[in-house]
């Protein structure tokens, strides 16, 4: 662990913890702009989580610890994530937790605990929210690790930042044929991940159609407070995770003020760029019928697996 | 006086006594005495097994033989390192399943068949010859025939389990026997003298085939697993938990013994059917556990997928140890054997709470459990550990395994040949879906079973069982915490296994808290992982008290968008698993139909005229000396 290490460690939660929800401020304005809309501010979600906040916390009847435990260890999962990740810095604060594996195993542990929080809840929606979180979950994860895979077999390594570093050292390879196809699994995988269109809708008032909604049904007051945050700061995480893997410049690599000021100049613009595309796109893609949503996930993880044997082959 | 020798010497002895002790009628030793003394016996003969195990891989190779005491052969016993993991995996299970046994008294045949099926297990790995090996595992194989047909009061699907176990069983011991005959029919009957022979090439390929097709059959692997899910959910809890947690582990060290000790590695393609069944198995597994409504059932399904990996990774050394790459096969055998004491320790826990749970509601069906966790919660939290452990996230305790094996398959150097370029994406591919696949299953078990609200009379009125079994439970869940957060404690007697087995390399994995992999860039500490993941947790709840302006939460009737609370049912997807569920049948069945077609056109030669038969056995005699006669 070194300083530049430390910054980063510090510097990188709490940059995607404050600057989360101005994310998705920022993509339902944009969301608004495209429909026709004015649409709320983009501070809209701070005010939301402020007001969440101060409302009285309740727990549903029959619930158990596992329900308030959820929405924490979904925060606690991505803010480690943030903290190990390379978002601002290439070098790891902690370098034994930076591997793919823990990363996309941290994630997915995140996910599983919001899970049986809803299923904790006892009630129909929450349950069926549950068992498609789970079909995604199970589905998604796969695609993330193979597809990143794809890029540590390239990189002689699993650790983030190595993989990172060593596209910084050979540019050339962004654009080969297994990069490209592990970046468009990817793309699928954060996109199911994330909850946004064609897997899921964020914006449906409608449970039955829900999947990430049909989960949160039961939450309120700071627990709803926490799973808004923490699912911003999921996709914030993940979008970062995508830009750096595959344009990582900017990152700061070494030690300074400057450095750590223009990486994280470059991380937002980039979590940015792809937030509004991410935006854009979802105005125009209609959201998938539930029972083929396995079908868009289990043709992306064709493609990273593609991806893996284009890293073995064409190299 | 060697150490191993010494403890498994012990064991075996503590087991005849726990034997005996479950075996004695009531007026000798009083029924509640009796379940004490065969389980702490069974406990103690397991703990024993440990010690033997980690002796054996630290400490100096042992063997000895003891002649005239099986026919033929006499009884060899040979101790090395690679027999360590496995003794102390059976140990480990035998422990948690002995002292959960005190609490759980079951019938006479259970108390008194259960040491010996584990002392049966104990000699598989201590055998040092081709005899003591067979006779170990057939033991093996028909003490726990007699444990799965206990309850054959039940329900008839105990016999239907019990036929698909005795004749699958009997097909891989035949298998296995064949295939090891026509090794030692050459050589001789120990295992030094088989590591000396240096078989032709077709003869070793016929014999690593046949003895694959018995192991396969003995680990669950698909397509000859079809028992595995019958017979584990039909027997007693305490023997699933064995069979599931040890006696499945057994196959993946008779392949490790015969092709990559015995016959010293092989062609490329042995290493890549094992890969290839073991990729098949660690993805079908778990995709079929997810829409099982049985927690038993669920369980065994996510035993194939764990089976799986290991068998992945074992393919996946002998197919690096072929290539030349010492040491990413010494990687991936090291993930496999670790996988391996994991899975013990895991699948064992989820069989023990499972236990509980049916001991308490009566019950294995998900459907009709629910709300466990405020009448259990030690049985819950077993669960739940038992789940986190099984499952690949950090910090449970297939994480490091499962991590280590993507370590030695993503260092693979590209360049290496077209097969292992192929097998190697593929091998990656099937790790990461069996991950994310048993996720799902486990998490689904854990939330619909323990969490919600109890969906029957048998659920709501569920209470915690005695202490003893609780203590079965927390001494598994001991041994997976341990392994979870200390994989380092274990890791470098491991790595001394996959040493002694492929052959002069470098140690494939070191460090304390870090696990280091020597040879290729790779660091992972589950114990930081652990403490970060604590730190944050720490500071979320901390931020949310600060932010949160009212503490007090107060109790309120669910929402449900409107609908309010209900009982629920609690199968609501996993659409994409019926399909294999089609394929299976449309596999076996013909296969079955084939056997009954051969066995009725069989019975016209069996009349009942005894003429005919002496005729047969006169005909035969004269057809083998005939063969005889021209091939000699």
């Amino acid at each position: 662990m070194n300083a530049l290490g430390i910054v980063g460690g510090v510097v990188q939660p709490v940059l995607l913890l404050a600057a989360a929800p101005l994310l998705a401020g920022v993509l339902e304005k944009v969301r608004a702009r495209l429909e026709g809309r004015v649409g709320s501010g983009i501070w809209q979600p701070y005010r939301d989580l402020r007001k969440l906040f101060g409302k009285e916390p309740v727990d549903p009847g029959g619930t158990s610890e596992m329900f308030r435990l959820g929405p924490l260890l979904l925060l606690a999962t991505t803010v480690v994530v943030a903290v190990v990740a390379p978002f601002v810095t290439t070098a790891p604060a902690i370098a034994p937790a930076a591997d793919l594996f823990a990363v996309a195993g941290l994630l997915a542990l995140g996910a599983v605990a919001l899970v049986l929080g809803a299923l904790d809840t006892g009630t129909a929606f929450g349950a069926l929210g549950a068992g498609r979180r789970l079909t995604i979950l199970a589905l998604a994860t796969p695609t993330l690790l193979v597809a990143v895979v794809a890029l540590a077999t390239r990189a002689g390594s699993t650790n983030l930042g190595a993989i990172v570093s060593a596209t910084l050292d050979d540019p050339v390879q962004v654009v080969s044929p297994g990069s490209l196809l592990a970046a468009a699994a990817l793309v699928v995988a954060i996109v199911a991940e994330t909850g946004r269109r064609p897997a899921d809708d964020p914006v449906t008032r409608q449970e039955a159609t829900m999947v990430h909604g049909a989960i949160v049904l039961e939450y309120a007051g700071p627990d709803l407070a926490l799973v808004q945050l923490a699912s911003a700061m999921r996709l914030a995480v993940l979008l970062g995770l995508l830009a750096n893997l595959f344009v990582p410049w900017g990152i700061a690599t070494s030690m300074g003020a400057a450095a750590v000021l223009i990486g994280v100049g470059a991380l937002v613009a980039k979590v940015a760029v792809l937030g509004v595309l991410v935006a854009v796109a979802e105005v125009f893609v209609a959201r998938l019928r539930v029972v083929r949503v396995p079908q868009l996930l289990a043709g992306s993880f064709v493609l990273a697996l593609l991806a893996v044997s284009a890293a073995f082959f064409l190299t | 006086m060697n150490v191993a020798a010494t403890f498994l010497a012990a064991a075996l002895v503590l087991g005849v006594l726990a034997a005996l002790a479950g075996s004695l009628p009531d007026y000798v030793l009083k029924a509640n005495l009796r379940a004490p003394a065969a389980g702490l016996g069974t406990a103690l003969a397991g703990a024993a097994g440990v010690v033997a195990g980690i002796a054996a891989m630290t400490g100096d190779p042992y063997s000895a033989s003891v002649p005239g005491v099986l026919p033929l052969t006499g009884v060899r016993i040979e101790l090395d390192p690679l027999s360590g993991p496995f003794l102390a995996a059976v140990g480990v299970a035998a422990v948690a399943t002995g002292v959960y046994a005190v609490g759980d008294a079951r019938s006479r045949v259970v108390q008194s068949v259960v040491p010996l099926f584990v002392i049966a297990m104990l000699l598989v790995p201590a055998a040092g010859g081709v005899g003591t090996f067979l006779a170990a595992w057939e033991l093996v194989a028909a003490t726990s025939l007699v444990l799965i047909l206990v309850e054959h009061r039940r329900s008839p699907e105990v016999a239907v389990a019990g036929r698909w176990y005795a004749a699958l069983s009997q097909l891989g011991f035949l298998t296995v026997l064949i295939g090891l005959l026509m090794l030692a029919g050459r050589a001789g009957d120990s295992f030094a003298d088989l590591r000396d022979a240096h078989p032709s090439a077709v003869v070793a390929g016929l014999a690593f085939v046949l003895t694959l097709v018995g192991f396969t059959t003995a680990a669950g692997i698909a397509p000859l697993h079809v028992w595995l899910p019958r017979a584990h959910t039909e027997a007693p809890s305490q023997v699933s938990a064995l069979m599931s947690a040890a006696m499945v582990t057994l196959g993946g060290y008779g392949i490790v013994r015969i092709g990559l000790d015995l016959l010293a590695g092989g062609p490329r393609w042995w290493w890549l059917a094992v890969l290839g069944l073991g990729a098949l198995s660690a993805v079908a597994g778990p995709l079929r556990a997810a829409p099982s409504g049985d927690l038993k059932r669920l369980l065994t399904r996510s035993t194939i997928g764990g089976m799986g990996l290991v068998f992945v990774g074992i393919g996946a050394a002998g197919l690096f140890a072929a290539a030349g790459q010492r040491v990413l096969a010494g990687l991936a055998l090291t993930a496999a054997l670790l996988h391996v004491l994991g899975h013990a320790a895991a699948t064992g826990l989820l069989f023990l709470a499972t236990g509980s749970v049916v001991r308490a509601t009566g019950t294995r069906e998900l459907e009709t459990l629910g709300g466990l966790r405020r009448k259990m919660p030690w049985t819950t939290a077993g669960f739940g550990l038992g789940a986190l452990a099984g499952s690949a996230l950090p910090p449970g305790t297939a994480f490091v395994s499962v991590w280590l094996l993507l370590q030695a398959l993503v260092h693979t150097p590209p360049g290496t040949g077209t097969t292992i370029g192929v097998a190697v994406p593929v091998a990656v591919a099937a790790v990461a879906l069996s991950v994310g696949l048993a996720v799902s299953a486990l998490a689904r078990a854990f939330g619909v079973g323990f969490l919600a609200r109890p969906r029957s009379a048998a659920a709501e009125q569920a209470s915690e069982s005695p202490p003893f079994l609780l203590a079965g439970l927390g001494l598994a869940g001991l041994a997976s915490v341990v392994l979870a957060l200390g994989p380092t404690l274990v890791l470098p007697a491991l790595g001394t296994v996959s040493e002694t087995v492929l052959g002069e390399g470098e140690r494939a994995v070191t460090g304390a808290i870090t696990v280091r992999v020597a040879g290729v860039a790779g660091t992972i500490s589950p114990l930081l992982i652990t403490v970060a993941l604590a730190v944050a947790l720490a500071l979320a709840i901390g931020g949310t008290m600060l932010l949160a302006r009212r503490r007090a939460r107060r109790a309120v009737p669910t929402w449900d968008g409107g609908a309010g609370p209900a009982p629920r049912r609690a199968t609501t997807f996993a659409v994409p698993a019926y399909s294999i569920e089609r394929t299976e049948g449309r596999l076996w069945r013909p296969a079955l139909a084939a056997l009954n077609a051969w066995g009725e056109a069989g019975r016209a030669l069996a009349t009942g005229s005894v003429h005919r038969y002496v005729g047969y056995g006169f005909y035969a005699v004269c057809a083998l000396l005939a063969i005889l006669a021209v091939t000699r």
